[in-house]
């Protein structure tokens, strides 16, 4: 490798010449930043200063190099220079833009550059140029689990955009739930009538098309690897097993419906109430005719109860909406009314919910006579020879009686999605522990195991809420927390097909992506492209098993000796365990435990006689760092005595940097994150709650230095908390300027 | 300029000696100073206002305006209908677009109308007269006119429901119409922003049947108007003006309230802006004096 | 019981929905309705209804034809048309509500000595004898609709109103012995006369 040679561009321009001292900054990278080289540049960005920067890679050798300007989050096509290492100082949005106007600021607002350039500098040092993974992968074809409309699609989709796909599918025929059906609701305009499924026409299509692989009958008995190398054994009912590999996995495997017999009260289990499945194996048999009873009795009245144990929130049943089962009634009332306009049809709602183009069906249905009252049954009982439906009638405020030969309950969707894997854990920790029986229990799972994976971490990819496969749910549709793996359809949240085909859609995308990252050696959403990975130095390891439990995305394996294993592929590169390695073995090239601490042990800490206080931010730089940069946008103004450092993530955040930090006389440390909990919003799932975590517990290392706990503090950021940040900041600084200096200045 | 003209309906209401009638003379003033010509109706009939269907059926209703329209038709070809009258409007227009809506209707109507050896085709167009101002003079030429200008006159513009629903003036918003106010504006007026009663119903249908009920309405709007300071409300329609102002001393009777707050015709306001005197303003018609109005009349 | 009423029923049985959706003007909008409830809050005089436009609807659709026909609220619309303009399904609930009025009396089941419906018997008595209405006589028939005594009552309740309108010439007491009129009165009438006639062969209430 080339000798490391380093360069510091100080930029005037966008103002900066005007509020800073631009030649004391390149003094400091020059002297203290020790930088070989150092040149200023009044409008650094622009097609010369870019010019400037390249002649020095190709002619002086330059190899690391440190852009004192705007944020790096600013100008990064112009500032792009894919062979050498790179540090950024924020001297626009981080300074300028934030520190009050006017003389009287002058001095702080310099001193806040000079340490921005020192961190650059300081950082730079220590950082490497990525090179990529060098374990390339070659994989670029898809597993797609499951053959309903989801899975037909997926594989259809990636097979027309030009990738491999097995399709595997555990039935005799594809079709899933939606080859039940009778019809489907409509998905083209007008949105008046039921439309045929399409299914046949599917499957015909998937089967016949010379990319696709089906295996019917077939179930996976495990899959081991990483994306780009995923190895995995096929059960065919015969017994036989096939071994296959894929670059990435769908997984679409849709959903049951909620048991009816759990709902007495609404009649499950009589002879004369069916469910949704229940009603399209009715209309199938009636071809389009007049629709009978089990019993061969012809209906002439039938009673849909909507939210059938769904939305409930007793406990007993599912909490949710299911989205598609108004419709669906909608639908089912037509089937009658085609068939013969005079049967009774009535729908029983709460609330109808029928989104997007919904609306035009259930104005259909009412042109067709279908009465929908809104009510909230309460018991259904066998009367004479049909049902008698007490309801609350909640218009006319008032218990009301219906008859019908037969009721509908509109149950909820039930994802199929395998193994609990917390539940697995729990498990897997007392079978560890010599539990005999939770051994067996272990056992027993693993044949509802869907992907049955090898991982570490369990069998199958981790449930978001109600057992829905999914991971984040505002940023990241079709991702699961396994990198490589993604669901589609009602397995990841409730969906009616119209929702799942372009489900599968996105997610046979984000999968053919995934193993094209993986060949390159990089990284997959949300850091696509990233060439960087963890490196571990075995030698220090002690076998804490951290980085294998907290990683969110069962990256790192065990091997037979209790090491952890890296599957690079499987990593999304969030650096959380690095912030969890208590002997700080784990790196990467371009960020690791020195880069960031020796940014925070380069700044100048002024003594505490100063009555100018130095806080160390750490900041998110997926939501909390763009919104500071967006708080200088707007010139919405904070105190000039913080010192902010992104991080990849909170769950990256070492306890070395904090201990560090305060060591150094720092008075405070922000940390600032996505929101964490039931509704988290980091984008590596568990970061922020980890950061949370590991921070509740370094109390006592607080109290044994003689410092307040309160010198640590964490912070719930969004991307559009501009405004909102700026406030955290100088409400903390105030807090400290009242706490006091910290004592620990000046015994460094 | 060579005058436009209008076959005019101008409604029961609006006949000599009726509850509307002062409402006539300002209008004649108005549509002169304007280049409006209208020309009654001949042996025009009731429109069966908002009250006539509990005896009436559909088909009858239908019928009555059809007359109507179809009197026009024959006798006054290439002339829009033209009411002042809200209800007359709504009931006429309603009727115009149900029998072009269904054929069935029209031939049932043609049917009945024979009777009376009328027949109509369907090519007549009901409007408000307030729609001629809008859309066929325009604002601009509503001030030209203006010589008196009702300078440090405050006025509510209160227009109530069936000048403003179903079908709207000039394609306005229903719920916060404004070109009673540009109106009131037009003459040198100031208009009350942000009254609150523009568009509440003065329960004028039930007040004789439901007098308690409609004279809470009535109150409301009068007091709104008392809240923002105004010399006097303004309105559109004969029924709005009828009620509102007959109705307050019964409501100082009756709550012990000392409401008087005046109640004019748009076109009573502009007759006065446009120089007519106190009589052609139809300003002895109204029981409330319009003290400011008259002033400004009498100058 | 009335006849037609007997008749309406024997032929729809249970099925009001229907009934409403063949016989009352613009019916067939009923079912379109979503029980979204703006009609209800929109209405001036809601407050003071027992049905609101949306549970009339959704009576309708329950079947429950006897608390529809018999409901004095239906009498109660001022024809204000704020419900029409604001539903979201676009529903003529104007029309409908004057509709089922009508139907409710031409079956005779309206509730009797409904003032609203008193008033509207009057008014077409009037409007059908001259073809315009007579303000004077309208006013005086209202006020003497309960019979004399209470008429008069009624006359001196409201006398300040009805001098001071004669005062302003808004209310003329020579009226009484003439007015207005239009000419053609007998073709009006026998014009109306037909359309009723029409009308009842329509909605089958003669044959
Ligand atoms: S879609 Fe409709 S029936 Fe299904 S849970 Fe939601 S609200 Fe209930
Ligand atoms: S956290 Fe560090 S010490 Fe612990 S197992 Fe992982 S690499 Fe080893
Ligand atoms: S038109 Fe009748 S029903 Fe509709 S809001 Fe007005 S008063 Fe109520
Ligand atoms: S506003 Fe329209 S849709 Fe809503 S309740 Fe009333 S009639 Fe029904």
């Amino acid at each position: 490798m080339a000798e490391m040679k380093t360069a510091a561009y100080i930029c005037s321009g966008c103002g900066l010449g005007d509020k800073l001292d631009v030649p004391q900054l390149a003094k400091i990278a020059q002297k203290e930043g020790k930088m070989a080289l150092v040149r200023e540049h009044d409008f650094l960005c622009n097609a010369e200063g870019v010019q400037m920067i390249r002649d020095d890679i190709e002619k002086e050798a330059v190899t690391h190099i440190c852009i004192a300007a705007c944020s790096r989050r600013a100008k990064t096509e112009a500032f792009n220079f894919p062979t050498v290492a790179m540090t950024r100082a924020n001297l626009r949005e981080g300074v300028i833009w934030v520190v009050s106007e006017g003389g009287d600021h002058d001095e702080v607002r310099q001193e806040m550059a000079d340490d921005y350039v020192r961190m650059g500098c300081a950082e730079l040092k220590k950082a490497k140029m990525p090179e990529g993974n060098p374990n390339h992968t070659h994989l670029k074809n898809l597993m797609v689990v499951g053959g309903g409309i989801s899975g037909m699609t997926a594989a259809f989709e990636a097979a027309e955009t030009g990738y491999e796909v097995i399709l595997v599918e555990k039935q005799a025929q594809l079709g899933g739930w939606a080859d039940k059906l009778w019809k489907r609701v409509p998905f083209k305009a007008p949105y008046a009538e039921p439309q045929d499924t399409g299914v046949a026409e599917l499957a015909a299509k998937v089967s016949s098309h010379p990319l696709i692989k089906v295996y019917l009958n077939t179930t996976v008995a495990e899959t081991s690897g990483a994306p780009g190398r995923f190895a995995i054994k096929l059960a065919q009912e015969s017994g036989a097993i096939t071994e296959v590999s894929a670059g990435a996995i769908v997984q679409a495997t849709g959903f049951t419906t909620y048991d009816i017999n759990k709902l007495p009260e609404l009649g499950g289990g009589l002879e004369n109430v069916v469910d949704h499945a229940g009603l399209e194996v009715l209309a199938k048999a009636a071809n389009g005719g007049a629709i009978k009873r089990a019993d061969g009795r012809e209906i002439k009245s039938v009673v849909f109860l909507q939210c059938a144990g769904q939305r409930d929130d007793t406990g007993r049943h599912l909490p949710y909406c299911s989205g598609h089962c108004c419709a669906t009634s909608i639908k089912q009332a037509m089937y009658f009314k085609d068939a013969n306009p005079e049967v009774n049809t009535v729908v029983v709602y709460d609330d109808l919910r029928v989104p997007g183009m919904g609306e035009d069906f259930y104005r259909s249905a009412q042109h067709k006579g279908v009465i929908f009252a809104k009510g909230n049954a309460s018991k259904v009982e066998t009367a004479g020879n049909g049902c008698r439906v007490n309801y609350r009638d909640l218009i006319l405020d008032a218990d009301s009686i219906l008859e019908a030969d037969l009721v509908v309950l509109a149950t909820g969707q039930v994802p199929s999605s395998g193994v609990n894997v917390v539940e697995w854990d729990k498990l897997t920790k007392e079978a560890d522990g010599g539990s005999v029986e939770a051994k067996q229990q272990k056992s027993e799972l693993k044949n509802i195991s869907i992907l049955n994976l090898t991982y570490r971490q369990g069998p199958d990819v981790p449930k978001l809420k109600y057992g829905f496969a999914d991971s984040h749910f505002i940023c990241f549709p079709y991702e699961t927390q396994r990198t490589g793996i993604y669901t589609a359809g009602p397995v990841r949240r409730p969906m009616d097909i119209l929702q799942a085909t372009e489900d599968a859609t996105g997610a046979a995308l984000k999968a053919i992506q995934a193993a094209e990252n993986a060949s390159l050696g990089r990284a997959a959403h949300p850091r696509a492209g990233d060439l960087s990975y963890p490196i571990v130095r075995l030698e220090g390891c002690t076998q804490c098993k951290r980085c294998t439990v907290e990683c969110p995305f069962g990256a790192i394996d065990e091997d037979e000796k209790r090491f952890p294993v890296f599957n690079e592929q499987r990593c999304r590169r969030c650096g959380t365990c690095m912030g969890a390695c208590p002997v700080r073995v784990i790196s990467f090239e371009n960020y690791s435990v020195d880069t960031v601490g020796n940014q925070i042990k380069s700044i100048e800490i002024p003594d505490e006689f100063s009555e100018k206080p130095r806080i160390l931010v750490l900041a998110c730089e997926n939501d909390a760092y763009p919104a500071l940069d967006m708080a200088g946008l707007s010139r919405i103004v904070y105190s000039a005595f913080v010192r902010i450092i992104p991080v990849r993530c909170l769950g990256s955040v070492n306890t070395i940097w904090i201990t560090d930090a305060l060591n150094s006389g720092y008075d405070g440390v922000m940390m600032m994150g996505c929101k964490k909990g039931d509704e988290y919003q980091c984008h590596f799932v568990k970061g922020s709650e980890l950061a949370g975590y590991r921070m509740s517990k370094i109390g006592d290392t607080l109290t044994g230095m003689g410092l307040e706990p309160e010198r640590v503090s964490t912070f719930e950021v969004a991307i559009t908390d501009n405004a909102k940040v700026a406030g955290f900041i100088n409400d903390y600084v105030a807090q400290l300027v009242e706490m006091g200096p910290s004592p620990m200045k000046g015994f460094n | 300029m060579a005058k436009k003209n209008y076959a005019f309906y101008p409604g029961c209401s609006s006949q000599k000696g009726a509850s509307a009638s002062n409402f006539v003379p300002s209008i004649d003033v108005m549509c002169d100073k304007l280049d409006i010509q209208l020309n009654e109706i001949p042996d025009w009939n009731c429109c069966s206002a908002s009250i006539g269907y509990g005896e009436g059926g559909q088909l009858s209703r239908l019928v009555l305006n059809a007359r109507n329209l179809a009197l026009v038709e024959q006798n006054m070809p290439g002339q829009d209908l033209v009411s002042g009258c809200p209800a007359c409007w709504l009931a006429t227009r309603e009727t115009a677009e149900k029998l072009s809506e269904v054929d069935s209707l029209m031939a049932d109507t043609n049917e009945a109308l024979k009777e009376a050896g009328l027949n109509f085709k369907g090519t007549v167009k009901a409007r408000h007269l307030v729609e001629v101002l809008i859309e066929d003079v325009g604002f601009d030429a509503m001030k030209a006119p203006v010589v008196k200008p009702l300078e440090g006159m405050k006025i509510a513009g209160y227009v109530g429901c069936q000048t403003n629903r179903p079908f709207g003036i000039a394609g306005e918003s229903f719920e916060n119409p404004q070109y009673l106010d540009k109106m009131i504006e037009t003459v040198g007026a100031e208009a009350a922003t942000g009254y609150e009663q523009k568009i509440t119903c003065c329960g004028g249908a039930l007040a004789f049947s439901e007098p308690e009920k409609s004279q809470k309405q009535i109150r409301d709007i009068v007091e709104s108007a008392y809240d923002h300071g105004v010399d006097m409300i303004v309105t559109p329609c004969q029924l709005c003006q009828a009620n509102v102002e007959i109705y307050q001393s019964e409501i100082n009777k009756k709550k012990g309230t000392k409401l008087a707050m005046p109640v004019v015709y748009y076109s009573q306001l502009m007759t006065v802006a446009y120089g007519g005197n106190a009589k052609q303003a139809g300003l002895d018609g109204n029981i409330l004096r319009p003290q400011k109005l008259l002033d400004i009349a009498t100058k | 019981m009335s006849e037609l009423n007997q008749k309406a029923v024997a032929k729809y049985q249970n099925n009001f929905l229907k009934e409403v959706e063949e016989r009352v003007e613009d019916g067939e909008w009923v079912s379109m309705c979503m029980q979204c409830g703006v009609c209800a809050g929109s209405c001036p005089l809601g407050p003071h209804w027992e049905h609101s436009p949306q549970k009339i609807f959704r009576m309708i659709m329950a079947g429950k034809r006897d608390e529809v026909l018999t409901s004095d609220s239906v009498w109660m619309c001022t024809s204000c048309y704020s419900c029409i303009v604001r539903c979201p399904r676009k529903l003529p609930i104007t029309h409908i509500m004057h509709g089922i009025a009508h139907y409710a009396h031409r079956l005779d089941v309206a509730p009797k000595g409904q003032p609203t419906r008193e008033l509207a018997r009057v008014f077409w008595n009037n409007l059908i004898k001259t073809g315009r209405v007579n303000e004077l006589k309208f006013s005086l028939a209202v006020y003497f609709k309960d019979g004399f005594s209470q008429g008069i009552k009624n006359l001196m309740s409201m006398q300040g109103i009805a001098l001071g309108l004669v005062k302003a010439k808004r209310l003329n007491p020579m009226e009484i012995i003439g007015g207005h009129k239009c000419k053609d009165v007998g073709g009006i009438q026998k014009m109306l006369a037909k359309a009723k006639e029409i009308e009842d062969r329509r909605q089958g209430y003669s044959s």
